[in-house]
This record gives structure tokens, C-alpha cells and sequence, in this order.
């Protein structure tokens, strides 16, 4: 299978690999550069535990080849902490508990923290619309609202 | 609940207080399954059959093995030689780990390639090529429990006929003449379709055998990980795995629900390919292997019969149900318990008759009966009462809140001993009632609904007062595969006073690591945020069945109180040798003992901790710690009563809950946030089942709902705003008066949430609605009707 050279910057570092054509992006991250906080859930882009921010857009990595990154700004949810600060949306999801088995956490903290850069004061609709693509089997979804309705407060 | 004994800083029950185990969670720092990594590691991945019934006629692996990378094919066959390649399952069947030659259900494990890497054990599935003549499929388990049907176990010498177990409680004959002599009798077919627990994470393991060491080291996705290691000694013994050399590590889970109790297939293979091959063997599988082939829940067809007075004084129950397993029952219910706790489906009503029987048929599909977050059957038991009491008060055209309150065991018969043999502990169910409907404003829907179906539109208002019953159990009547369902908790305080808990269970997502901390915190004051809690290893923990059935905090977190209480006695012996006067002497408040009549006099747990280690009394055992094994004196009975109202589009069928209010009793409650949580989460998994959630299959037994694009769990957009608020009826029992509650809203929701469907069709002549009740099937009877738009 055809190898490719691809250069990423992930969480601010820029790294290189040399790839499998078909390697998934999700795997890049998880397997190749050992950062195991961004999830496989399902393998068919349904439950977004997978979702990650490529050039600033969550995406869902288990959908996306890795080639496809190549030159990219990835962040996963490793590097959501800023020099030793917590995001916002990863303390209201601790303050509101936001989350239970937390499998499905950091692909809901990759999509709300995208949604606060775009939308500073979001409705309850529109966070449940925002979060629509990323399922959890634990919370029912009610404290998550909340977690993330803190988040934007506190960011504004 | 009263107001917290403890303050903030010590933090014990009562606290929400914010959980221990986030931060590693939401830095993406947790360790589930496939995040470890071992020196040397190889992947597994498994080829699946096609076929809901065939005959394997050649299972051609060249191709494969040419593979770069692939090391191995292993097969039935090729476990055979080890004796291992059937299994018992946790319900005393038997299971095959890899075919010989039949297959039994689509999605059947038919062999294992072993590959250096991830994606080459994929091609090498694609590139195993096997032979299948297939074979005539059962699918309908009536079909298959009539005379005549062919026989599918084979394997079981003697087996004339597909009855997996009969299993039945009560008076048939005493249950039947009261049904006779009822004025009023509704009779309802209610079937409860096979759904999956889809936890987030599925299912994988890493096993690892240390050829030097003769060591089995297993990280597994379990809730019972004393029980594998157990099982793995008594059925592989024979290969030379002893028990002392086989460690499970149940590592962070990301939900389990009662999907992680069994033990499947390829855990076991990986564990004999890492043994063979003497390497690291990890196995994930895949979302669409889940939902295919990990056991299922529910499928039970009952005929639910309930009798009463004129004046609805409900009289008599009978319920007869044909409950499919597929091919083998690889439930996990107690030994005495095949069919569960369904018993408990006289649910919270004074009923002085009643009967219940299941028959378990085998068919061509997975392995069913999985207990998914319903204690053991009891979501089933509480569906079929709830169901059957709202179609009695629809037949009687009586409100069926009113109905429920004139039925409800009154406070003053606690504890209440059931016709079907359960000793409830305590309830208090009209006050739970009357609350949720005080809240949704019960009275006020009614009128709007009058209103609204002048006008042609369609709202229904549905309840639900359910009964649980869970925290197995009592030894004398509760074991697993024999091993009786006490648990365990071992508490070491350090010198400097703080504390390490360990515990037989194991969390996937309950907070176990807050919520212990803060039971010890109530009993020793060591604050919550010095005690450090583990679980899942056991080479570590002290032994218990594990995590399912709401047992934790009825088992484990009882044990936990008593192992304290134990340090608490010995800590107060400290605390009068360093005080130097009697025991008798001494007054306890959370964290300190002190002099009574002289409070100044007084010395901390801490300051006892130090002793133990630094300053014991000559003749004193030095150290401080305890454990405890709880064999509880009864199982306990968590309640609660939720509304819900329900809007219908008469052009889509598509059903809206508007407003769903939950009011539960769990009893005296350890962390008020996470019990709010449990009971969100649990009515997120009712409302699935109710409204969207359903495994089927064809003819063929081909599987519909095997992946997220047909297996539809509620999103953010379907799922309410729930509502939830609590009543507290302690258990008399439990040592802190807790009941649990993980499961409370799995059993309640459902139920409250058919009737609320059923209650806006029923001036259509609409009785009953199986679950789920889909856009389509509404949409259906609106047209029948004549009143879709």
C-alpha cells in the first residue's frame, strides 16, 4: 500500500508521519502519536466520541484519512488545557457533571467548544442541535446542557 | 433527606459533591480498554458468519496467512484440542467459544486471525474464506417451543424440545379462580422487543501471559471481574490456569449497563492466543460486533391478565410469558433466578392472587436475557403491571392516578410480604405520587387534554409508580454460578490519616470513586478528598460479584460503612489510651472523639491514625484498616412515580414528550448530583426503548438495527428535559439506609411513557401499543382511524 509523508500540527506541535493511505485520522492520533483522550465509538461517524478540531471545525476523525490532514491544525481534547488552565466547557462538564462513564467527553467538549467560538450565547435549542451528532448513553444530555450554558458565561 | 451530618469539608453523604474521577476524564487522560498498549502486542479480529444457521464445510485460511503480518487462524478445531472450545455460561448453559461446524446466529464468532497491527488482522478477516451450506433458521420462538420443531441444541444429549428453562412463582390455580371471580378483567399481549445496552464503549480486552511466570494478566471491559477470574480457573484448569496466577483488570469502562457481565467469545480466545503464542493479544471489537453479537436484552412476549372489583380494587394478576434467548441463555442471573426478579410484576399494588411463568425458548439468534440496567428482569415485571393498570382503569374509565392510589400497599403494611414471596422494605408510594403530580400539575393537563381533543389535537398524560427490587442479595437465596452475592469493602487509613478503599465492584460511570469516598468520609470524617478508592483489579480488591443489578451501594457501599464502623471501634480504643481515660468516656462526632463533659478534650481520627502506627497500646495490633464482606439481610425496594405528557403529530405520528417528571425514592441518598445523574441517564434509556430502540430480525435471521444508522439511541434533540425530584423512604435494613438507584428510571420510563401514548389514542379505541412506539406505528392507527392530516 502507498505510504505517504504528512506533517500535522497537533495541539500546537508539529509532527510527521509517514502513513498508509487509508489510515483514519482518528487512528493517527490514537495509535501513531499515542493520544488516547479522542475515542472510537461506533467506526460510522454516528456517535461522535471521535470528534476532533481540524483547522479550527470539529470533525469527526473516524471519517476522516489522515492524508486528508496533512498541513492541517489539529487539536484534540489534550490540548483543550492552556498552560495549566482548564476551558471553559471542561469545567462547567466537572461543575454541572456533565458526564458519567465519560467515553463520549471528549468529543462533547471538541463540538461545544467549537460551538462558544461561533456562537457566544447559545440558546438551549441550539446547544442541543449542536450536540445532536455526538451521542451519550449517560447523562441524558440535560446536565451537559448545562455544562455547556456555564461554559458560555463564564467565557463571555 | 435531612440536611449533611458532615461539613463541606469533610464532605459525606449528602454532599454533591463534584467528582473525583472528572478531571482525568475531561483531559482525555482516562484509560479505557483500548488505550493500553503492551511491549510486543498483537491484535485479534474475528471473522463473523453470515448466516443465522449453517453448516461450516471449510474454513480456507491461506490466503490470509500470506499476509504480511498475519501470525494465525485459530478455529474451533484448534481450541478443541484444548478442551476449550465450549464454555458454561453465567446461567449454567453452555456457549461455544468457536464453532466446530454449525453456526448458531448471525454475527457468530466462526475464528481469529492474530496480526502484528490493527489494520492487517482487518484485511486478513476480509481475506479467510469460509464454506457455508446453510441451514434452516428459527426464528419465532413460539414456533419454536411447538411440539414438532425442530430440535436445536444438538449438542445436548437428550434435549427432546427448544425450552432453555420454565420457570414460575405463585399459585396458578388460586391466581386463576380470582381472575374468574373478578367483575372486571383486562387481558393484554405485551411484547418488550430485544434491545442493546450500545454503551459508548463496546467491548475488548488485552490478555497477557507471562510464559516465564505462568501468569495470566487480563484487562477487560467486566463489571464482575472477581467472577471471570473465578470462572477462568474452574473451566480452564485443565490447561494450567490456576487461580492464583490469573489476574483481571478491569481498567476505566466506558458503560457497561449489564452488556459487560457476560463473558464473550473472544475474550476467551484472546486469552488462549496470548497463551499459545505467549504475546500481548488485544481484542476491540467494533460497534456493528456490539449491536450484532453481544448479548441482548428484553425480548420477552407476555400475556399480562389483571382482575378487579367494580370499584377497581385490583384483585388477581396472571402472566404468562415466552421469553426468546436465542441459542443458548447467557444471562447472568442468580442461579435460583432464571427468569429474574419478574416476580416483583405485582409492582406496588396490594394484590392477594397472582401468577407468573416464563417458558425461555432457544431460536437462531445471539444470546439473550442480558439483565440491561433493570436489576434482573424487573423493567419486564414493571411493564407488564404498569401496562395492565393503566388498560383496567381505561376499561373502568377511571383516572388511573386515582386507580393506582386506591391499589398502592398502604405505608402501614411495611414491611410488606407479597403474594409472590418478596419481603418488601419500605414505601411510601401515594406521597411519591401525589408529588410528581402536584408538580407536572396533574389536574390542569387533564382539563387542557379535554380541551385540546375537542379540538381534534392529540396530548396524553402517562404515569408510571413502580416498584424495584435490587442489591442482590442474601446468600441464602442469591448466587451466581454458585458463588454466593455477598460484596466487599477493605479500608487501610495511613499514618497521616489518610485513607485507600477497595472494593468487589466496579464502576462504569456510577462515581464510585466520589461516592464511596464520601461513605467513609460520614463514618470516620476522614474528608472525602483524602480517600482514595479502587476497583476492577484483582490481584488488589477484596472479592465481590461486581457492578450490575443497582448492588453497589446496597453491597459494596454497606460494607464500606461496617469495614469503617470497625476502624471507628478501634480508633476510639486509641483515642482513650492517648487521652488516657475509658471508652465509655468518649463521645464520637464525625472526625473526632472527645471527652464527654470535657469537649475540649479531644483527638481527631487523624490523630488516632498517627497512633495506630506511632503510639498503639502495648498488646494492640498495630496498623488501622478493615475489611468487611456484606451479605445483606434482604434486597431493597426502590420507588417512584413519573409522569408524562406526550404531543402527537397527526401528520407524522411522531410522538413529543413535552414534560416528563420523575419522583424517586432511593432512600437515604450519598451524593444528591450523581443520583440526579443515574436517574437522567436511566430515563434517556427508557425513553429509547419506548419510543425508537428495537432489534429485529427476518426470516432468515438477518439482524436489522446491527449498527447507529438502524439502532436509533435517543440524541440531544429527542431527549427532554427531564424533571426529577425525590422522596425518602430509608431502608430499615441497610446500615446507612440507602436503597440504590441506577436502574429505578430504566424499569420506570417506559411504561409512563407507552401509557402517555396510549392514554392520547384511547377515545380512538386504542388499548395497547408494544414498544417502541415509532412514528410509523402511530402514524398507522392515526390513518386506520381516519384522523391523520
Amino acid at each position: 500500500m502507498a505510504m505517504h509523508k504528512i506533517s500535522v500540527t497537533i495541539n500546537g506541535a508539529v509532527r510527521e508521519a509517514e502513513v498508509e493511505s487509508r489510515l483514519l485520522l482518528v487512528h493517527l492520533i490514537r495509535e501513531v502519536f499515542r493520544m488516547t483522550g479522542t475515542h472510537v465509538g461506533c467506526d460510522t461517524s454516528h456517535c461522535g466520541a471521535c470528534t476532533v478540531h481540524l483547522d479550527g471545525e470539529p470533525v469527526k476523525s473516524c471519517t476522516v484519512l489522515a492524508v486528508q490532514a496533512d498541513g492541517a491544525k489539529i487539536t484534540t481534547v489534550e490540548g483543550l488545557e492552556q498552560g495549566g488552565k482548564l476551558h471553559a466547557v471542561q469545567e462547567g462538564f466537572t461543575e454541572k457533571h456533565g458526564l458519567q462513564c465519560g467515553f463520549c467527553t471528549p468529543g462533547m467538549l471538541m463540538t461545544t467548544s467549537a460551538l462558544l467560538v461561533r456562537n457566544k450565547n447559545p440558546s438551549e435549542q441550539e446547544i442541543r442541535e449542536a450536540i445532536c451528532g455526538n451521542l451519550c448513553r449517560c447523562t441524558g444530555y440535560v446536565n451537559i446542557v448545562k455544562a455547556v450554558q456555564y461554559a458560555a458565561e463564564k467565557m463571555r | 433527606m435531612s440536611e449533611p451530618r458532615t461539613d463541606a469539608k469533610i464532605c459525606g453523604m449528602g454532599h454533591s459533591m463534584k467528582r473525583k474521577e472528572d478531571p482525568r476524564f475531561i483531559r482525555g487522560q482516562g484509560r479505557y480498554i483500548d488505550d493500553h498498549v503492551l511491549p510486543g502486542m498483537l491484535y485479534m479480529d474475528i471473522v463473523r458468519s453470515p448466516h443465522a444457521h449453517a453448516r461450516i464445510k471449510k474454513i480456507d485460511t491461506s490466503k490470509a496467512l500470506k499476509i504480511p503480518g498475519v501470525l494465525a487462524v485459530i478455529d474451533g478445531p484448534t481450541l478443541a484440542k484444548y478442551n476449550l472450545h465450549w464454555m458454561p455460561t453465567l446461567s449454567s448453559d453452555t456457549q461455544m467459544v468457536l464453532p466446530i461446524d454449525e453456526v448458531m446466529y448471525q454475527a457468530q464468532e466462526v475464528c481469529a486471525v492474530i496480526a502484528t497491527e490493527r489494520y492487517i488482522a482487518a484485511d486478513a478477516v476480509d481475506a479467510v474464506e469460509v464454506d457455508y451450506e446453510p441451514l434452516p433458521v428459527m426464528v419465532d420462538p413460539h414456533k419454536s417451543l411447538a411440539p414438532g420443531a425442530a430440535i436445536l441444541r444438538k449438542d445436548k444429549k437428550d434435549k427432546k424440545d427448544n425450552l432453555a428453562f420454565h420457570w414460575e412463582a405463585g399459585d396458578k390455580a388460586d391466581a386463576e379462580r380470582a381472575l374468574a371471580a373478578s367483575d372486571v378483567k383486562v387481558s393484554e399481549d405485551i411484547y418488550l422487543p430485544r434491545i442493546h445496552v450500545a454503551s459508548m464503549e463496546t467491548c475488548g480486552c488485552i490478555a497477557d501471559f507471562d510464559t516465564a511466570q505462568g501468569k495470566l494478566t487480563v484487562y477487560m471491559t467486566t463489571q464482575a471481574p472477581h467472577a471471570v477470574r473465578t470462572v477462568l480457573a474452574l473451566v480452564a484448569g485443565h490447561v494450567g490456569l490456576s487461580e492464583e496466577k490469573i489476574r483481571i483488570v478491569s481498567p476505566d469502562i466506558g458503560g457497561g449497563f449489564g452488556g459487560k457481565v457476560p463473558v464473550y467469545p473472544g475474550y476467551v480466545v484472546a486469552i488462549a492466543a496470548s497463551v499459545v503464542i505467549g504475546k500481548p493479544v488485544k481484542w476491540i471489537e467494533d460497534r456493528m460486533e456490539n449491536l450484532q453479537a453481544d448479548s441482548f436484552a428484553r425480548d420477552y412476549h407476555m400475556k399480562v391478565e389483571l382482575g378487579a372489583k367494580k370499584d377497581g380494587t385490583m384483585t388477581s394478576l396472571k402472566i404468562r410469558t415466552v421469553a426468546d434467548h436465542g441459542y443458548t441463555n447467557a444471562s447472568a442471573n442468580p442461579s435460583k433466578f432464571p427468569a429474574g426478579l419478574f416476580s416483583i410484576c405485582t409492582g406496588s399494588y396490594d394484590l392477594k392472587h397472582a401468577f407468573c411463568e416464563v417458558d425461555a425458548a432457544y431460536t437462531h439468534k445471539p444470546p439473550g436475557g442480558v439483565a440491561y440496567r433493570c436489576s434482573f428482569r424487573v423493567t419486564e415485571a414493571a411493564h407488564a403491571i404498569e401496562r395492565a393498570t393503566d388498560a383496567l382503569a381505561q376499561k373502568l374509565n377511571m383516572d388511573p392516578a386515582e386507580l393506582r392510589m386506591k391499589n398502592f400497599i398502604k405505608p402501614e403494611q411495611f414491611p410488606y410480604k407479597s403474594v409472590l414471596g418478596w419481603e418488601y422494605d419500605s414505601g411510601n408510594y401515594g406521597v411519591a405520587l401525589k408529588k410528581a403530580m402536584d408538580i407536572i400539575g396533574y389536574d390542569a393537563l387533564r382539563r387542557e387534554q379535554a380541551e385540546k381533543r375537542k379540538k381534534g389535537e392529540l396530548m396524553g398524560i402517562g404515569i408510571s409508580s413502580f416498584t424495584e427490587v435490587v442489591g442482590a442479595g442474601p446468600s441464602r437465596d442469591f448466587d451466581i454460578l454458585g458463588i454466593k452475592m455477598f460484596d466487599s469493602a477493605e479500608i487501610r487509613v495511613h499514618p497521616t490519616g489518610k485513607a485507600i478503599a477497595r472494593f468487589g465492584t466496579k464502576s462504569q460511570g456510577q462515581g464510585h470513586e466520589t461516592t464511596y469516598a464520601q461513605i467513609v468520609a460520614e463514618e470516620l470524617g476522614i474528608p472525602a478528598a483524602h480517600v482514595q478508592v479502587e476497583e476492577g483489579d484483582t490481584d488488589t480488591a477484596p472479592y465481590g460479584l461486581g457492578t450490575y443489578a443497582s448492588r453497589s451501594t446496597p453491597t459494596s457501599g454497606a460494607a464500606c460503612a461496617l469495614a469503617a464502623r470497625k476502624i471507628r471501634d478501634k480508633a476510639r480504643k486509641l483515642a482513650a489510651h492517648l487521652l488516657e481515660v475509658s471508652e465509655n468516656d468518649l463521645e464520637w462526632e464525625p472526625g473526632k472523639f472527645s471527652v464527654k463533659g470535657a469537649p475540649q478534650k479531644s483527638k481527631t481520627i487523624q490523630e488516632c491514625a498517627f497512633a495506630a502506627y506511632t503510639n498503639h497500646p502495648q498488646g494492640m495490633e498495630a496498623g488501622l484498616e478493615a475489611v468487611h464482606y456484606y451479605d445483606p439481610p434482604n434486597l431493597t425496594f426502590p420507588f417512584g412515580s413519573y409522569i408524562c405528557v406526550v404531543d402527537i403529530d397527526r401528520g407524522t405520528g411522531d410522538v413529543k414528550v413535552r414534560r416528563f417528571v420523575a419522583v424517586d425514592d432511593c432512600g437515604n441518598i450519598i451524593n444528591p448530583m450523581i443520583v440526579d445523574g443515574q436517574i437522567h441517564g436511566g430515563l434517556t434509556q427508557g425513553i429509547g426503548p419506548a419510543l425508537y430502540e428495537e432489534i429485529s430480525y427476518d426470516d432468515e435471521g438477518n439482524i436489522s438495527g446491527g449498527s447507529f444508522l438502524d439502532y436509533y439511541v435517543p440524541t440531544s434533540l429527542e431527549t427532554p428535559k427531564w424533571e426529577t425530584d425525590k422522596t425518602t423512604t430509608p431502608s430499615p435494613h441497610h446500615p446507612f439506609g440507602a436503597k440504590g438507584v441506577g436502574e429505578s428510571a430504566t424499569v420506570g420510563a417506559p411504561p409512563a411513557i407507552a401509557n402517555a401514548v396510549v392514554d392520547a389514542l384511547r377515545h380512538l379505541g386504542v388499548t395497547h401499543l408494544d414498544i417502541p412506539i415509532t412514528p410509523e406505528k402511530v402514524w398507522t392507527i392515526l390513518k386506520n382511524k381516519g384522523v391523520a392530516e
